[in-house]
This record gives C-alpha cells, sequence and structure tokens, in this order.
C-alpha cells in the first residue's frame, strides 16, 4: 500500500529533522565553548589575576579589579536576596493556598520575567539618582531583584518536599511554628536551598546590562559600597568595544574565567542534587 | 495560647517578606512610570509613533526601537521555534534512554551561558563567517528588499541568529516537559489505529498544543528584553528596514548605550519610558505564556 | 523401499489432525507464546485458537497477564522498552512477529479499545475521522459516509448525529466509550480487541456496551479481556481463563461456567479466590 510507505518515509524524515535540530543547536555551543577556551585560556595568565587594567593603548595589565568587583557585587546580592527570598518561600511553602501566597507567588513570576536591564534601571531610580552617585550597592541591588524570584521559589519547592512527618514530629514534642520551621523543616531543606542559591548566583555573576548604570564600572581598585565598581562582565564589554587587540585578548580572558565560574557553580549544584537524592532515599 | 499566638507573629512576620515581593513588582512599574513622566506629558502618544530620536534636539520618537524589538524578537522565534521544538521531541520521544540526560544538560548550558559572552562569540566569530556568507547571496536575492544594503556582517539578521539560539533553550525545555506529561493513553490510541511514530508523536503535541504555545511565548518574552548580545551585533542604527543587512536598533540596547550619557531630565525620562514598554510588554507576554502553560498543565492532571 | 509403518506415518501426516482442522478455521493462532518485560517473564507457553466472528473473553484475576496477552495480539506492547516476545502469534495464517511484517497495516486490521475511554481532544467527528485520514481518505463525502456508519455500528448515532462538530469530551463516559468503539471501527478492522472496555462504566452504559458487543460479532471477530465473571458469561462464546501468566482452561463459555475442567478454574468461577 503506497499510502503507508509514504507515511512510513515521512515519519523517518521527520524524525531525521528532530535529530538534525539537536545537532544545530548543539554546534554553536560547542563552538561557542571551543572559542571561549581557545581564546581565553591561553590569554589567562598571573598579570590577569593580580594586576589593574592599563590605561587605554598600553598592553598588558589584568582585571584584579573587576575580578573582585564581581564577587563583591554577588555578595551583596545574596546578602540581600537570601533572607528575603528564604522567608518569602517560607511563607509560600507554609501557606501555601492561601490568597495572599498566590499573588505573591505570580508576582515573583512576574519578577522573573522583567529584562535585566529594566531591573538596573529601577535600581539607578531608586539607589542611584537619589544620591546623585553610582555604587557597587545600586549594582548588587539590581542582581538582589534578579535573583529574588529564583531564591522564593528553589526555597518554596524545597520546603514542600521535606516530608510531613518531620513537622508532625516538631509539633508533637510541643515546638512552635516558628520553632519547628527554623528548627527542624529548613535545615532539613537547606542543603538544596543553598544549592539553588548557588544557580542563582552564577547566573546573576554573568549580569552586564543592569550594572551599565549601577555599578557603572571603575578603573581603578575599588571595594567601597559606596562607590562605582568594576565588573568582570562589565570590564570585558567595555575592552570588547574597543579597537585594542590586546583588550581583545583579555575579553576572552574575562569570558573564560566568567564562563569557569558559571560551569563551576552548575555543577557544584548538580553533584549536590545527586547527593541529595541519594540521602533522601534510605 | 501560646501556640496561636506564635503562629500568628510567624504569619505576619513572614508575609512581611513575602510583601517585599509584591511591593517591587509594584514598585518597578510605579518608578518606572513615575520617572519618565517628562516624556509623557511632553510626547504622549507620539513617542510611540516618531521615527525621530534626536536627543540635541530634543525631539524623541521610539518607533525604530520598536521596530527593531519586534522584528528581531520575531525573526528569533522563527529560526529557533522549529528547532526548539525538534530537541524537545527527539529528547523526549526519539532519544535512546542513555543520551536523554546528557542531551538535556547540554541544551540547558546554552541557557547558562552569560548574555555578554554570546556577545563576544557574536562579534569576533560568528559575524565575519556571516559577513562571508552575505556576499555569497545571490545577486537576484540581494535585489529582494529583505536582503538589501551593504552586507556589513552586523545588522539585524546577526541580532536574529544570536537571539535565537539563545531562546532555544527556554523553549524546548518547557516543551519537552508537556511533551512528557501528555497521558500516554493518547498516543495508544493513535498507535492502536495504526499510526506511524510521527503522527502518534503529532497527536502528542496536539494535545498539549496550548502549552506548547506557551512555550514559544516564553522564549519571545526572553529575546524581547535580551540586550548585550543584541546590542553587540545590530549595528545600533535607529532605522526601520525589512531588510537583514541593515543596521538597526532595539529597546534594550539603546537603553544600554545611552543612559549614561543622557545629559538632561528628558533625555532620561525618554529612555526610562522605553523602560516601561519593555516592561510592560514582557510582563503581558510571560504572563499569557505562564497562562498558556498552566492551563495544559491542568488538563494534563484531569483529562476529560 | 517405505515400510508399512513408515506408509502409516507419512500417511497420518498428510491427513490433517482435528486440531488442525479447528486451527484452519481460527483468525487467530497463538502457538508456544511468551512474553517477557526485561527478564521477567510474564506469559508462559500460551497456545490457543480464537475462532472467527465470535466473542472470545479472557478472565482471570489480576496481574494474570490476560492484558499483556491482549496487547500482544496488535503488537502494542512494542511500545514499551525492554519487552520481548517469543513463539508464534498468527492471523489468518500469517505470523505477526515476524521480521516482514508492517505493525502500522496490522494495527489497522486488529483494533483496540482501552479500558479507560481516551478521545482525542479534537471534534466527535475528527475523532473517528483520524484513523481514517491518517490512511489517506481525503474526500468529504467519503469521511461522512464512514463516520456516520461507524457510529451507526458503535450505537451512537442517534445520540451525536447534531453535534458532531463537538468536542469529544462533552459526551458522557459511556458515550465517550462508544465513540472510541467507533474510532476503532472506522478503520474497518477484522479484529475487535477489548481491555476491560466496560470496568469504569455504570451499569446502565455497561449494558449498552455489551449489548453492542453482542452486535458487533457478527462482523467482527472479538477478544475482551474482563475481570467481571458475570459479563464474561453474558456476553462472550469461548472463555479462556488465565492464571500466574499461564493459560489453564480454554472452552465455550457455557463449559467454563458450568462445568470446568480445572479445578483452579472451578474455585475461579465460583468465587472461592480473587
Amino acid at each position: 500500500m503506497s499510502n503507508a510507505w509514504r507515511r512510513k518515509i515521512i515519519s523517518a524524515i521527520a524524525e531525521g529533522f528532530c535529530a538534525i535540530a539537536v545537532l544545530l543547536a548543539l554546534i554553536p555551543l560547542a563552538m561557542i565553548l571551543f572559542y571561549v577556551v581557545k581564546q581565553g585560556f591561553t590569554s589567562l595568565n598571573w598579570a590577569f589575576f593580580t594586576q589593574m587594567p592599563k590605561p587605554v593603548g598600553e598592553a598588558g595589565g589584568g582585571m584584579a579589579n573587576a575580578i573582585v568587583g564581581t564577587l563583591i557585587l554577588i555578595a551583596i546580592a545574596a546578602l540581600l536576596a537570601v533572607p528575603i527570598g528564604c522567608i518569602c518561600g517560607i511563607h509560600l511553602a507554609e501557606y501555601p493556598t492561601s490568597k495572599f501566597s498566590s499573588i505573591v507567588r505570580f508576582a515573583a513570576d512576574v519578577l522573573n520575567g522583567v529584562p535585566s536591564i529594566v531591573v538596573g534601571m529601577f535600581a539607578y531610580i531608586i539607589a542611584v539618582l537619589p544620591v546623585k552617585r553610582f555604587s557597587a550597592f545600586a549594582g548588587g541591588l539590581a542582581l538582589a531583584v534578579l535573583m529574588l524570584p529564583t531564591v522564593v521559589r528553589t526555597t518554596e519547592e524545597l520546603l514542600r518536599l521535606v516530608p510531613a512527618g518531620l513537622r508532625e514530629g516538631a509539633l508533637a514534642l510541643g515546638a512552635t511554628r516558628t520553632s519547628a520551621v527554623f528548627t527542624v523543616i529548613v535545615p532539613a531543606a537547606l542543603p538544596g536551598i543553598l544549592t539553588g542559591v548557588l544557580v542563582a548566583l552564577a547566573r546573576v555573576a554573568g549580569e552586564t546590562a543592569p550594572l551599565l548604570f549601577t555599578a557603572f564600572g571603575n578603573r581603578f581598585w575599588s571595594i567601597s559600597l559606596r562607590q562605582p565598581i568594576a565588573s568582570l562582565t562589565q570590564q570585558v564589554y567595555l575592552y570588547a568595544n574597543s579597537a585594542y587587540d590586546d583588550w581583545h585578548r583579555q575579553a576572552w580572558a574575562g569570558a573564560f574565567l566568567l564562563v569557569m565560574i558559571i560551569l563551576t557553580l552548575s555543577i557544584i549544584a548538580r553533584l549536590s542534587v545527586r547527593r541529595l537524592e541519594r540521602m533522601n532515599r534510605p | 495560647m501560646r501556640r496561636s499566638a506564635d503562629d500568628r507573629v510567624f504569619r505576619i512576620t513572614t508575609g512581611m517578606f513575602a510583601a517585599i515581593v509584591l511591593l517591587l513588582v509594584i514598585g518597578i512599574g510605579f518608578e518606572l512610570w513615575r520617572q519618565s513622566m517628562l516624556s509623557i506629558d511632553k510626547f504622549g502618544f507620539r513617542f510611540w509613533t516618531g521615527r525621530v530620536w534626536d536627543p540635541v534636539s530634543g525631539e524623541f520618537g521610539a518607533l525604530p526601537f520598536i521596530w527593531g524589538t519586534l522584528y528581531s524578537s520575531f525573526l528569533a522565534l522563527l529560526l529557533s521555534t522549529p528547532i526548539a521544538l525538534g530537541i524537545a521531541i527527539y529528547i523526549s520521544e526519539l532519544s535512546p534512554g542513555m543520551l536523554r540526560q546528557p542531551l538535556a544538560y547540554l541544551t540547558e548550558l546554552l541557557a547558562a551561558i552569560p548574555s555578554i559572552v554570546y556577545g563576544l562569540w557574536g562579534v569576533f566569530v560568528l559575524t565575519p563567517i556571516v559577513r562571508k556568507l552575505e556576499l555569497l547571496l545571490p545577486e537576484s536575492l540581494r535585489r529582494t528588499p529583505f536582503f538589501s544594503g551593504p552586507p556589513l556582517g552586523v545588522g539585524m539578521g546577526m541580532a536574529a541568529i544570536i537571539l535565537s539560539i539563545m531562546v532555544i533553550p527556554f523553549t524546548s525545555s518547557v516543551a519537552r516537559e508537556i511533551l512528557k506529561n501528555v497521558p500516554i493513553a493518547q498516543r495508544e490510541a493513535a498507535y492502536a489505529l495504526g499510526a506511524t511514530r510521527w503522527e502518534a508523536i503529532k497527536v502528542a503535541i496536539g494535545f498539549g498544543k496550548t502549552g506548547i504555545i506557551g512555550a514559544i511565548m516564553l522564549g519571545l518574552g526572553r529575546a524581547l528584553g535580551e540586550t548585550m548580545a543584541v546590542t553587540m551585533v545590530i549595528g545600533n542604527n535607529p532605522q526601520i528596514s525589512p531588510s537583514l543587512y541593515a543596521p538597526q536598533y532595539t529597546m534594550a540596547a539603546v537603553i544600554a548605550n545611552e543612559f549614561t550619557e543622557a545629559a538632561d531630565d528628558l533625555y532620561l525620562h525618554a529612555l526610562i519610558e522605553i523602560g516601561l514598554l519593555l516592561f510592560i510588554i514582557t510582563i503581558f507576554v510571560n504572563f499569557i505564556s505562564r497562562f498558556f502553560i498552566w492551563t495544559t498543565k491542568q488538563r494534563m492532571v484531569r483529562p476529560a | 523401499m517405505l515400510t508399512a509403518i513408515d506408509m502409516e506415518r507419512f500417511n497420518a501426516a498428510l491427513a490433517p489432525s482435528a486440531a488442525a482442522l479447528e486451527s484452519m478455521n481460527a483468525k487467530i493462532s497463538v502457538r508456544d507464546f511468551d512474553f517477557f518485560y526485561g527478564s521477567a517473564k510474564v506469559l508462559h507457553g500460551i497456545t490457543l485458537d480464537i475462532p472467527d466472528r465470535q466473542v472470545t473473553a479472557l478472565i482471570g484475576p489480576s496481574g494474570c497477564g490476560k492484558s499483556t496477552f491482549i496487547r500482544s495480539i496488535n503488537r502494542m506492547n512494542d511500545i514499551i522498552p525492554n519487552a520481548r516476545a517469543k513463539g508464534t502469534i498468527s492471523i489468518d495464517g500469517r505470523a505477526i512477529y515476524s521480521s516482514d511484517t508492517d505493525v502500522v497495516s496490522l494495527r489497522r486490521r486488529v483494533g483496540m479499545v482501552f479500558q479507560k475511554s481516551n478521545p482525542f481532544p479534537k471534534s466527535i467527528y475528527d475523532n473517528i475521522a483520524y484513523g481514517l485520514r491518517i490512511g489517506g481518505m481525503r474526500n468529504r463525502r467519503e469521511l461522512n459516509n464512514v463516520v456516520e456508519r461507524s457510529l451507526i455500528r458503535a450505537a451512537l448515532w442517534d445520540e451525536v448525529k447534531d453535534r458532531l462538530n463537538e468536542s469529544a469530551f462533552a459526551l458522557s463516559g459511556g458515550q465517550q466509550q462508544r465513540l472510541c468503539i467507533a474510532r476503532a471501527l472506522a478503520v474497518d478492522p477484522e479484529v475487535l480487541l477489548m481491555d476491560e472496555p466496560a470496568s469504569a462504566l455504570d451499569p446502565i452504559a455497561t449494558t449498552k456496551i455489551e449489548e453492542l458487543i453482542w452486535d458487533l460479532k457478527v462482523n467482527y471477530t472479538i477478544v475482551i479481556v474482563t475481570h467481571n465473571m458475570q459479563q464474561a458469561a453474558r456476553v462472550s462464546d469461548r472463555t479462556a481463563f488465565f492464571m500466574l501468566g499461564r493459560l489453564v482452561e480454554y472452552a465455550d463459555t457455557k463449559t467454563i461456567f458450568m462445568n470446568p475442567k480445572e479445578k483452579m478454574t472451578e474455585d475461579y468461577v465460583t468465587g472461592r479466590f480473587g
């Protein structure tokens, strides 16, 4: 029956296309990783990590201030987003069906979809404009807002996974809700929550747009929260846009470092998830 | 009773933290609106239809940026959707069991690469390649409005390509979730009627249709807000053109480039107004996307 | 030089035995059929003949393999990973587990109705037309005819003829199941496999399905899995009793229920165990 034949051929072709689609996505991935490693790894040297950027046009120098800057920025982001996000997540997990929780959950979803540059604008308006100065704090604030939805969602999901028996046991021993939550339930979910936080940090470490007019960047060494601060991502952007080959080289090095940081954090996260699953299955 | 007082305190305290999230969303919208008043008052609706963006003379029309954002996102969806769906289908239906996890992980890796790295790679590696391809394009096609203009490499076409790569993992992972949750009874019904494997897959897609549209819209939301990779390869020229060769400008890109140079308040407010529009559009698109995905998931839990 | 004994053996080999004669009228012929899920053997040496245009019921306690067996007849088990079959199942004399079997056409000849009705999220019309459309039928008039005919045969036409474009999900559970039967009938199968078709339905809907089966057997060979023994007794011509993956007894329904040969059969049909 030729109709059956035709359909089988169509089926094979369609399935083949799907396989090609996978290749089409993996090829750019491979290319990016290849170039980042090839151009970036070779440009990494001790100077990159320890030296400051040289004046325009001079070769050499490094991104020490930018590396430290990124670390400071994500530290600020974590300090702001983790407490707020976790407690919000705790509330959502403890009162999952309340109207208020639904609204907050929806708001977190909305926040998740706001473009990072718009969040940067917001941070500019509330943290830069009033004091008429760019600052590391403003940059950290922008990153915190970007991280917040992820922390909330991770915390809520992980708390919901904690077996109900744990809570009942604590309450049966006379614990108040507060103490049951903070001494039993949260600790049980803590490894997973920390993993989620790591993943969120990895993601915001790679952000550039919101820092452009909050942290603003700084040619010099600065670790003050109230001054502009350099960041790895912004420095890479700056160097990439320049006309100097040496700066291009350093941009690749910065990109390589960024990708390494993110990959490492995500691998740690994945391994912890695996270990967690094994721990929770007796 | 001690416990209920503690309960109340607990609920209110944690609730206050939760309210921060809510206040943030409202706050962002409010502040963006408040800080774009000068521009809203001066230009009104003309802001969205004006084609001239001239900070020097104080004339601000945002149409080129709206065009750039919408056109680049639309093209990105055109390229990414078939590939993302193909990946989702392959991973969830066709691939050998052992490959499933690694392929899923690799696809998600695409989402983990920072935007600036995409931009770097786009500018230094992909643009020269695309430029060579642009030069090779036959003369007959070069005369159509879609490929007119000098082949610079950077331009709408490059932006569309980079955006589509960045969007693929988002659409693909949601589509995969949806396909995984289609009840197996649907596929069995198709097989029992003599369907081929692809026909059975089509039945599954049909069942999860709404959710898959939601997945595509999720990708759209991502593309609309993308900044760094786009601004590095799109050419940053506020012109409206259907040509893939022409350098153009998006809302996110103009904000990124000009925000720190906005010397006067009107200029700043005009940029913030663009940010406000971006905010509203992405909220809207994401809302619809989540609604579609949620509806489909509901249907899968209770099929009939 | 052939001896007399050889001649005797030779003639015996040529003359068809009673069993062989019976199997020549069988629509579906099963010989030494084993089935494995991975390394677990779930069917052991099943051998039976299912006669044409009769209703054959498969009964037995949960987990006895009757569902696995019926799903082997249209090779639905193929979609389960690590599933393996050994032995032969033949339909009209042709083995269906051979390397040149076209599974797609097999499944058009052997239709299936599932325990829980599974209509597509389409209109009533499009549900029934689905099998026809993938088979290449495009002509609107032909489609209309077959859709109507299938719905009539499934005793659903009068109830839905004015709302063919409505969603299939708007129908009641019993109606949806009859829709699924109509959908299976539309592609004109010769055999209809029914895996506990009424177990999710209320008594009235169940009766309707049973009446339908009785009417359908004039034109189709029907194999039905049921855990409801009264149903098997009401509806079938022959009954096969499965237990722990083996065929314990197979005979015409009256014998199985009134006069079973095996003690296990008797225990089961009289309700002495599960």
